[in-house]
């Protein structure tokens, strides 16, 4: 079969098993609906793997493949197809997508099982999977911002999906509005390909921008922008990055799949799909890797002090998808797609660990409260460890081949480009200190009540309350399920669990500097034509960039072992005597705040401003005076309807004895 | 017999309906005088007809007696109802239309 026919394969699964349980649900039994998610997930995922392999047939010239079904719209002279674009790129996404999707459905076969809304939870995930593979194969800007408007739309309704929690319709909302604001970028973005290029296909407009636009054309440089606007907002990057951590108010596999693994990889993705754009503008490639630095420091260090453990984990996320960024900003696409890749088998996994840990705390998420889960839960303790190791980038693990690659390109572009390597070994000292910072108070130390219950086989069973707020809540519709459920008594999680832990162990070792280079040479079909792509590192600086990175992932480690292992009383004595820094950091750099006087608070009185004067006296003046005029007209003729009837009769017959009497005047 | 004397009668009972419907207050009454005004049209039409020798006169006046049949149908069903409904049978009393 073609490659093009398996990525419809690929596209249509999700979605006719979205369609399946959204339609069927009253008629599905028990947990079938769970099944049939599982199903069609993972069958897109074999499929991906015949796409893989009918490109592998084609020759490396020739693995870019356009197919379309039908005119999507035709209007203005342009011609939108329904296309998919089956390249390197674009398949290796979708692997990565169907791959972690399938793993994090299983989870949460178990994960959600006494949840009222489990097969509301399949049809939504199953929605979101096939949103996030239109985004990925799309073959022209149109279903690009189709499928990213699905994203969006999927993940709004996942992270409210218990929808009788105020905070979780908040945090929906407040991340569907960022992300708007991004697909308004996005959009605008692509009009002004159209404007001057006349085409909105990926392929032909990648032609085009090379004839017709010359090196940091102001054109092509808003382009970057707008397309970065639309990434950052995606991709939880500054100034756009609020809404992630509040995005943990959705259920943690929608906060492992969607908010770690895939969705907030898009903005990514983006900005290598469009490398010929930003390789025409490196101003807007610099601007972009500058804010994905920022970003990646930042986050770091407000992971330090974050006490929610899943917030600690999101803005993880958040900084290592700064690393991405950077990397496909610079020209490191390979690096960058290959942290995107072990990202996501281990930040899929420390969210699945986490949400058994929080299981096990019946719903608490405070990390102050948790410690000492080694023997109580040895299977997600494990896990964590190796889920904090390969953050850490610890030698031998995933994240250590990933990351470094990255900074050792920044470092081989040289001048300026330093900043990006020097930037990023120390935030990877931050990453392995707060990545051990969960390691360690969650699995060592001294075991808290829920641990020592549950090492007696007793599992903590909590009041049901919001953990954000402390609210009471019932355990109904649009609430968490009654009952909590952890790796260690369900095999779907564990098996979850298992074999991506064994991915974040292993998953490194496809692209070995020195060694091997598989996904260099597979990506080569879709960045050939890029300069920057054939900028290899040698051998021998990468290896001195490895040893770089473990260096810092051994202090980091050793520094977090000193800080809550050796002599626990230190972090709180440095947050004593550095109160206003902690505050500052505990306060997320008070980007919140920034926003809401930025923008919330002046939309807010341009809003009472209007309804106070524009409204009152203007729109209400225009209405009441055209009143006004119409009922004083009306008082002045009211006179004459007297209701006599025969006043009127007498009115007709004079009238028409005048009319006669004129005629005969007239004519005589 | 000339013309004239027909229209004159014509005029004269279209004067006595019409002053009727001015100064009675009976709807029942109003009505007849309509009936009187019509048929002084429908005299006018047939006399003309008459002397021109052509019959569209008369067609005319044929539709206007059927007009007319209508419009008493519907005149003495509304009265019908005012009486039901115990409405004062006075055209001056009924005055809903006062601006």
């Amino acid at each position: 079969m073609e490659a093009t026919t398996w990525g419809w394969l690929v596209l249509g699964l999700p979605l006719l098993g979205s369609m399946i349980i959204a339609c069927g649900w009253r008629a599905l039994p028990g947990k079938s609906a769970g099944w049939i998610g599982v199903g069609a997930i993972g069958l897109a995922f074999v499929c991906s793997l015949g796409a893989l392999l009918a490109l592998l047939d084609q020759p490396a010239e020739g693995r870019q493949l356009t197919d379309s079904l039908w005119d999507y719209a035709s209007a203005a002279g342009l011609e939108i197809e329904l296309q998919i674009l089956v390249d390197p790129l674009s398949v290796f996404m979708c692997l990565v997508v169907t791959g972690v999707s399938t793993l994090i459905h299983l989870y949460s076969l178990a994960y959600m099982e006494s949840d009222a809304g489990y097969r509301r939870f399949f049809s939504y995930l199953n929605f979101f999977v096939f949103s996030m593979l239109l985004l990925i194969l799309a073959g022209n800007f149109v279903i690009l911002i189709v499928g990213w408007a699905f994203v969006g739309f999927a993940s709004y309704a996942l992270i409210s999906f218990w929808y009788r929690r105020r905070s979780a319709t908040g945090a929906g909302i407040k991340a569907f509005v960022i992300n708007v604001v991004g697909d308004v970028g996005l959009v605008l973005a692509a009009f002004l390909v159209v404007r001057e290029l006349g085409t909105l296909d990926f392929l032909e407009s990648f032609e085009a921008a090379r004839e017709s636009f010359t090196t940091n054309d102001g054109v092509v440089i808003a382009i970057c922008c707008l397309l970065l606007v639309g990434a950052f907002a995606k991709s939880a990057q500054i100034p756009f990055h609020t809404w992630l951590p509040d995005a943990m108010e959705g259920p943690t596999p929608v906060s492992a799949l969607i908010h770690a693994a895939t969705m907030v990889t898009a903005g990514v993705y983006l900005i290598a799909r469009m490398f010929p754009f930003f390789e025409l503008a490196p101003t807007a490639a610099d601007i972009s890797a500058f804010i994905g630095l920022a970003t990646v420091i930042v986050a770091a260090t407000i992971a330090l002090v974050v006490t929610d453990l899943k917030r600690i984990i999101a803005y993880s996320t958040m900084s290592q998808i700064g690393y991405m960024v950077v990397g496909v900003s610079i020209g490191a696409y390979t690096a960058g797609l290959f942290h995107l890749m072990t990202h996501a088998f281990f930040k899929a996994l420390l969210f699945m660990a986490a949400g058994s840990v929080i299981a096990a705390m019946a719903n608490r998420q405070n990390i102050d409260l948790m410690g000492g889960f080694r023997r109580a839960m040895p299977f997600t303790s494990v896990t964590i460890l190796i889920g904090a190791l390969a953050l850490a980038g610890f030698p031998g693990f995933s994240g250590f081949f990933s990351k470094d690659e990255i900074l050792v390109y920044a470092a081989e572009r040289g001048g300026m480009y330093w900043i990006f390597a020097i930037g990023g070994y120390l935030a990877a000292f931050l990453t392995a200190f707060y990545a051990f910072r969960i390691g360690f108070r969650v699995v060592y130390g001294e075991p808290v009540k829920e641990a020592r219950e549950l090492e007696h086989g007793q599992l903590a069973h909590g009041e049901p309350e919001n953990p954000a707020t402390g609210e009471r809540e019932d355990t109904d519709v649009g609430f968490p399920g009654p009952e909590h459920h952890i790796a260690e008594r369900a095999w779907p999680m564990r098996g979850a669990m298992a074999v991506l832990a064994l991915l974040a162990v292993v998953g490194g070792l496809i692209q070995i500097p020195g060694v091997n280079h598989v996904l260099e040479s597979f990506f080569a079909g879709t960045f050939e034509e890029s300069e920057l792509f054939h900028i290899v590192p040698s051998a021998g600086a990468a290896w001195a960039g490895l040893a770089a990175g473990a260096l810092m992932a051994f202090a980091g480690i050793a520094l977090a072992y000193l800080c809550y292992l050796r002599s626990p009383g230190i972090t709180a004595r440095l947050q004593q005597r550095f109160s206003r820094a902690h505050r500052f950091l505990f306060r997320k750099w008070y980007f919140d705040e920034l926003q809401n006087a930025l923008v919330y608070r002046p939309m807010v009185a341009l809003g009472r401003f209007s309804n106070a004067v524009f409204e009152r006296f203007v729109v209400n003046g225009i209405v009441d005076g055209a009143s006004g005029v119409i009922r004083g007209a009306g008082s002045v003729v009211r006179g004459a309807q007297s209701g006599f009837v025969r006043a009127y009769a007498l009115l007709l017959i004079g009238g028409f004895a005048a009319l006669g009497l004129y005629f005969l005047v007239v004519a005589s | 017999m000339d013309t004239t004397w027909y229209l004159v009668l014509s005029a004269l009972l279209f004067a006595v309906g019409a002053g009727g419907v001015l100064v009675r207050r009976s709807p029942l009454v109003i009505l007849l005088c309509l009936e009187l005004m019509l048929n002084a049209g429908n005299l006018a039409l047939v006399a003309f007809s008459r002397s021109t020798g052509t019959e569209d006169g008369q067609v005319f006046a044929l539709v206007v007696m059927v007009v007319a049949a209508c419009e008493v149908v519907v005149g003495l069903g509304l009265i019908v109802a005012m009486f039901r409904r115990r409405v004062p049978l006075d055209v001056d009393q009924i005055r809903g239309l006062r601006g």
